[in-house]
């Protein structure tokens, strides 16, 4: 998984492995995250999810090698 | 021409790659960085960027197509900092060559608001007091 800008501070690093289990959704990536990080707490509705680098809600099911990304609110421009 | 870049941005490249001889109008827009902030009282001394490169081009490159099904034939040049920027420095250059100025102007205006509501690119502001905060935009979609 990826996670950006505020994110990414708030758990510590951009990039990580996760091993879920069969079934295991882009919102699952979420949950496990936010289990041993209290900071990520109440940042949920915030915050988008991409799968393989395309917009994706939290129900879609993810595969082998899926890279799921945690987008916080954009600040371009 | 649209892309990510750490490094300064070079306007006068950008307005150079949309140059071509049916074009009657050229439209650029610099988003630059600015001392306040909307949010903080302190003074800003620099702006930081940061983006998921893959989707960000590729949003970027969807706003252009956009941008020709809603306006007509155009040349397209967006180009967007990562990293430290300057108060002054562009963070994002935007130009819109035409045959005519209001599809440039009307195209250029969409480009910007549609970059800063979808494209993957945060903000931190850096203050002058050496603090920093993560700052969203307030078009959020």
């Amino acid at each position: 998984m990826l996670a950006f800008a505020r994110l990414r501070e708030l758990l510590g690093f951009g990039a990580r492995e996760l091993q879920l289990g069969a079934g295991a959704t882009v919102g699952d990536v979420w949950t496990r995250l936010a289990a041993d990080v209290s900071a990520l707490d109440g940042l949920r509705e915030s915050t988008r999810f991409a799968r393989n680098g395309t917009l994706a809600s939290a129900a879609t099911p993810l595969g082998d090698g899926d890279e799921v990304a945690l987008l916080p609110p954009v600040g371009g421009g | 021409m649209i892309g990510l870049s750490a490094s300064p941005l070079d306007v006068a490249a950008l307005v150079r790659a949309v140059e071509s001889d049916a074009h009657g109008a050229v439209v650029t827009f610099l988003g630059t960085t600015r001392e306040t902030s909307p949010g903080d009282p302190r003074p800003v001394a620099a702006l930081e960027y940061e983006a998921y490169a893959t989707m960000a081009v590729a949003e970027m490159e969807t706003i252009a197509r956009e941008m020709r099904e809603r306006f007509g034939p155009l040349a397209i040049a967006i180009a967007h900092r990562t990293g430290r920027v300057a108060l002054r420095e562009p963070s994002v250059v935007i130009v819109v060559a035409a045959a005519h100025r209001a599809p440039a102007f009307e195209a250029c205006r969409y480009a910007i608001e549609a970059l800063k509501s979808r494209v993957s690119v945060w903000k931190r502001e850096i203050y002058r007091d050496g603090d920093a905060a993560w700052v969203a935009n307030s078009t959020q979609q």
